[in-house]
């Protein structure tokens, strides 16, 4: 804010006036490289058309040249991209937008200039352009549509450009809670929020601009101080929160509303968040959202200088600025004359008002009339004259076909096709509309309102969302005629006017496209909707729909009511990815879990590999090694010496209680009841529909208790799985389960020189005599407690040592410094996956995907036979899953030595019924093995196990078939000796 | 987004407390039971326009799981019990038909 004596910024502001404009502060800014001038309080929008500037933008589709419509949030046309950098913001709404001091904005889809934009070409093509072209004529020949057609059409459409760098900007969301929340800050919001508040509870009012009083103080006498009034009232309340430029974006299920509120939007100064979303949970909403004016569909009416009525006066009122010097009024209703008023009163000329009805004598017109403008009734807009500015209109009878009678001289016209109510909120949430036919328009119907938890009515409209345009019972105003139903101007308009009349200014819709629907059977106004696009634009039809329904009944013959409206859906603005986020990203975007040895590993490099919410050591490179090249290394440490994994990241989940063995025996495939306490047993865990879910080592650690391990991603949902059984099906065993997951350390030493290491350490006998396979103790290995598992899942010689969580690291460290003689080496997540892969382990979700059963992959050992019942018992003797042509698994052994790429499949004879190949089975993991020195592969085989030493043909892109032949999957240690040490 | 209120702790909370698990009141079958069983319970749903009953976990609460009497179409919750209780009870039976007089539980 600068230079408080200068002098008025643009050709078209007015000398005095400006309600909301303080010319002590005159503010630069850019657009499209020129430097204007606009006052402190200014939009965007009334400071571009008080420098003179008519041309903000250019259509989507026939890239025609458009100005500013509205004065709100329903403006289609004025879209511009503010910012620069990480700051740039495409498609922002110039009338909604706050002018900021050096605020830099350009216009959109014009290229390379908007004053000649090449893209116009389109316009005279129009006729080519119909609703439904892209599925008429992008058809043929198929192949085209991906190479040619999308890219072509991807280059052209699309409002505005997305920003290439990330938002610097901070975003934070907040809950509020209120009994009442009165969306609208306009006279009937703040009446209700009165009303609301003498009643008690809170009351929480929300207003979208940063403007109380909505359209009262620009329409009424005495407006402004009613609205004083009130808000002096409710300030004094205590129970009443105001809060301005919060736009209430949607109303969802049980009175939950989401509000953004504007904190420092294009101040990037301002040390604030830029927005504020608030997840407000009301008991109660009122919707006092108003109304918005409808345009007329007149030949013409997207020329820059066309815009509807009431912004018209907004600017003239609110801002000083002057739409035009000669103003032309067209309308079919009263309301629109205080827009002739305004003009006058603000020394500007009114050219005629042209009203489509046949008489006007209410109090407004009387009053134009008396000011000695001419009311041309039963008069309409046959065309305007202009391309980029206008010059004048050609009049013609509203009863006719478009012969024009005259010529009016103009260069701005006010339309009114009369009033919307902004029934968005009540209908998110299930409220239902009727169509209003005296008012013409649609207003929530009493009695189907959407309902909160108790089924009662949660949500109540007020004023002119409720269809009460006037709110004359607060304003003072007199009650008007209803509008006039003017969907043509004239009411048979020639088809070629047709094709210039414009419904949806954003979508370049136009009364022709909609025609053309109906005629081609869009019955639907759902259909028809998308069909033409109409009111899928970023604006959502706010000025489009009800002209565009009543187009499309006039079309099918049938009165509005039956065509119905389409539905309304939040938001009801735009909302930024940055407010959804807020502060959930990077970082926290979501908790990172670290185990005890994390730290560790971080200082030896380790690269990640995210399991879950866990990051594990994926390997250790060192010095200038490869990944590949660590991860061999590392493969044949622990093959050839001793290797340490940190598994603290398995689940681990306690079950306890008398009827904790039975309840195992149903959520395994085998028999846990019958373990000896000591011991420990690979488990199998699937669901009732059969399918695998889960594997893990079970151990019992007394009588009446099991400790269950579980895969690193499976502890939370198989502890849930587990809850789930226990509460809901055998809710009356005595059964009660723990998640020790975060509990303990868990290291796994693992290698023919693994005992060794722990004989290092010392403090209890690991030998095989002491301390069989599958089996466990508790002691203390260099003073440290621990839990000892003898269990191996990479065929070695191999101990799990769990330990107090707090401990883990100190034992790691301990281990890794006993292990030194003997070359310890550290291993990561894919070492461990090519140490099972060589042994033919399974992995979940490498060879489950959650359509195999165990019985697929060759399992039916861990199945126990003697069990009456576990879960998934009964959907294992389906036909389909007991059936013998099910694909099962088998090793696969490449020809060539090449690796088969993961997920490949093999191929079979004939084609499908879509005519692609029919297949066989398909790779389900696939490795170089350093141990073999060749690439090892499982993979699921229609009749695996019983086709040994078959080849199957692996078709792969861009390269020849990899033929590979079926193998055991065990590759490596078939014997299994190693395991013994 | 549905507010809930869990009948172990007594919270309502929001629905992103919770974990939604399907229609309640299913009767396992399992081994020795006929296809047609077998398939009721696997996969056939009431799925109906009105009061259904269907079962919720206070996930980021209590750790519970809990029936609830909701409705498809308003979004009433007409209450909820214990996934221990056979049926609905009385309360919550009641409350169903005060909105839907000839509402019976498809148990």
């Amino acid at each position: 804010m600068s230079r408080p004596s200068a002098p008025p910024p643009g050709p078209f502001r007015l000398a005095s006036g400006g309600r909301l404009i303080d010319r002590a502060y005159s503010t630069g800014f850019r657009f499209n490289r020129r430097h204007l001038r606009g006052f402190k309080g200014d939009t965007l929008a009334s400071a571009l058309l008080g420098s003179g500037v008519a041309l903000v933008g250019r259509s989507f589709k026939y890239h025609r040249p458009r100005g500013i419509l509205a004065s709100g949030v329903e403006e289609p046309n004025a879209l511009l991209g503010l910012g620069q950098g990480g700051r740039f913001e495409p498609n922002q709404r110039a009338t909604t937008t706050a002018l900021m001091p050096g605020m830099v904005t350009e216009s959109q889809n014009a290229w390379p200039s908007l004053d000649s934009d090449v893209g116009a070409i389109n316009a005279p093509l129009w006729r080519f352009f119909p609703a439904g072209f892209y599925y008429k004529t992008f058809i043929h020949p198929r192949a085209a549509w991906l190479n040619v057609f999308e890219p072509v059409i991807r280059r052209a459409a699309g409002l505005g450009r997305a920003p290439k760098q990330a938002d610097p900007d901070r975003y934070e969301q907040a809950y509020g809670f209120a009994e009442t929340v009165v969306v609208g800050g306009g006279i009937a919001g703040l009446s209700a929020a009165r009303d609301a508040a003498r009643e008690g509870g809170r009351v929480l009012v929300l207003e979208q601009t940063p403007h109380w009083g909505g359209r009262t103080p620009v329409d009424h006498a005495g407006g402004e101080a009613r609205v004083g009034a009130l808000l002096d009232e409710l300030r004094g309340m205590e129970n009443v929160t105001l809060r301005r430029n919060t736009q209430a974006t949607g109303l969802y299920d049980h009175g939950y509303l989401l509000a953004r509120e504007s904190l420092a939007d294009h101040d990037p100064k301002a040390d604030l968040p830029r927005q504020r979303l608030w997840r407000i949970r009301a008991g109660r909403v009122i919707v006092a959202t108003g109304a918005h004016e409808r345009p007329i569909a007149f030949a013409g009416n997207d020329v820059p200088g066309v815009m509807l009525a009431s912004a018209v006066r907004d600017y003239i009122v609110n801002w000083a600025v002057a739409p035009g010097r000669r103003i032309a009024v067209v309308t079919s209703n009263d309301d629109a004359y205080r827009t002739a008023l305004a003009a006058l009163d603000a020394g500007l000329e009114v050219a005629a008002v042209i009203d489509a009805r046949p008489v006007a004598d209410g109090r407004l017109p009387q009053a134009v009339r008396a000011r000695g403008v001419e009311v041309l009734t039963g008069t309409g807009i046959a065309g305007v004259r202009g391309g980029k500015l206008i010059s004048g209109v050609d009049l013609c009878a509203q009863d006719g076909a478009g012969k024009v009678t005259g010529r009016l001289d103009c260069d701005c016209v006010a339309m009114s096709g009369g009033w919307s109510p902004v029934v968005h909120l009540w209908s998110h949430c299930g409220g239902r509309l009727l169509w209003d036919e005296p008012g013409g328009f649609f207003r929530p119907e009493p009695s189907r309102p959407p309902t909160g938890p108790d089924g009662a009515p949660n949500v109540a409209v007020v004023g002119a969302a409720d269809g009460d345009l006037a709110v004359a019972a607060l304003t003072g105003a007199e009650v008007e005629a209803p509008s006039a139903q003017v969907w043509l101007m004239p009411a048979q308009a020639t088809r070629k006017a047709r094709f210039k009349m414009w419904l949806d200014y954003q979508n370049d819709v136009k009364v022709s496209d909609v025609v053309v629907a109906a005629q081609e059977g869009f019955v639907s106004v759902e259909h028809a909707k998308r069909y033409t696009t109409l009111g899928m634009a970023t604006d959502q039809g706010k000025t489009s729909n009800v002209n565009g329904l009543a187009v499309l009944s006039e079309a099918l013959a049938q009165p509005v009511a039956a065509t119905g409206t389409t539905t309304f859906r939040p938001p009801y603005t735009p909302l930024t990815f940055g407010a959804i986020a807020a502060e959930a990203k990077g970082a926290i975007f979501q908790p990172l879990r670290r185990t005890p040895m994390h730290a560790w590993h971080e200082a030896r490099g380790a690269a990640w590999e995210p399991v879950g919410l866990w990051r594990r050591p994926y390997t250790y490179p060192q010095g200038g090694e490869t990944h590949t090249d660590a991860i061999n290394r590392e493969i044949l440490a622990v093959r050839g010496g001793v290797g340490m994994l940190d598994a603290s990241t398995l689940g681990k989940i306690l079950v306890t209680g008398p009827d904790a063995g039975r309840f195992l025996d149903m959520v395994y495939t085998g028999m846990m009841s019958s373990l000896p306490v000591g011991k420990c047993r690979y488990g199998l865990m699937c669901n009732d529909n059969g399918f695998l879910i889960d594997d893990g080592v079970v151990v019992r650690l007394a009588e009446d208790q099991w400790l269950c391990h579980t895969t690193t991603g499976g502890a939370e949902r198989i502890h849930g799985h587990m809850e789930d059984w226990l509460q809901c099906e055998w809710f009356d065993w005595k059964v009660y389960t723990a998640n020790l997951t975060e509990q303990y350390a868990q290291i796994a030493v693992v290698g023919p020189k693994a005992r060794d290491l722990l004989e290092a350490l010392g403090g209890m006998d690991v030998s095989a005599e002491a301390l069989p396979f599958m089996t466990f103790a508790d002691g203390e290995l260099g003073g440290h407690p621990v839990r000892l598992y003898r269990i191996s899942f990479s065929g070695e010689l191999s101990f799990e040592l769990a330990t107090p969580a707090g401990r883990g690291l100190a034992l790691w460290e301990a281990l890794m410094a006993a292990g030194k003689p003997f070359g310890v080496t550290p291993y990561g997540t894919e070492a461990m996956h090519v140490l099972r892969a060589e042994k033919g382990f399974i992995m979940i979700g490498d060879e489950t995907d959650g359509t195999v059963i165990p019985q697929d992959l060759n399992l039916h050992w861990a199945i126990s036979k003697k069990k009456a019942d576990f879960i998934g018992k009964r959907a294992q003797e389906r036909s389909f899953m007991a059936s013998p042509d099910r694909w099962r698994l088998v090793g696969l052994e490449s020809l060539d030595g090449r690796m088969l790429p993961d997920g490949v499949y093999a191929v079979a004879e004939g084609v499908n019924a879509n005519g692609q190949r029919n297949v066989q089975g398909r790779v389900t993991s696939t490795y170089a093995s350093p141990t073999l020195g060749r690439p090892i592969a499982m993979g699921l085989v229609a009749h695996g196990p019983e086709r040994m030493g078959e080849i199957l043909e692996f078709p792969v892109k861009g390269a020849d078939s990899v033929r590979a032949r079926i193998v055991d999957p065990v590759f490596y240690d078939k014997e299994g000796t190693r395991a013994n040490g | 987004m549905l507010l809930l209120t869990c009948p172990h702790c007594g919270i309502a909370a929001e629905e992103t407390e919770f974990n939604p698990g399907g229609e309640a009141h299913l009767k396992r079958h399992g081994p020795g039971a006929s296809d047609e069983d077998f398939e009721g319970y696997l996969f056939l749903r009431h799925n109906v326009k009105g009061p259904v009953l269907e079962r919720w976990r206070h996930s980021y609460g209590c750790g519970k799981w809990f029936l609830a009497a909701r409705d498809s179409v308003t979004l009433q919750v007409y209450g909820t019990y214990p996934a221990s209780l056979a049926h609905p009870s009385d309360e919550v039976g009641d409350s169903v038909r005060a909105a839907h007089p000839n509402w019976r539980t498809q148990i």
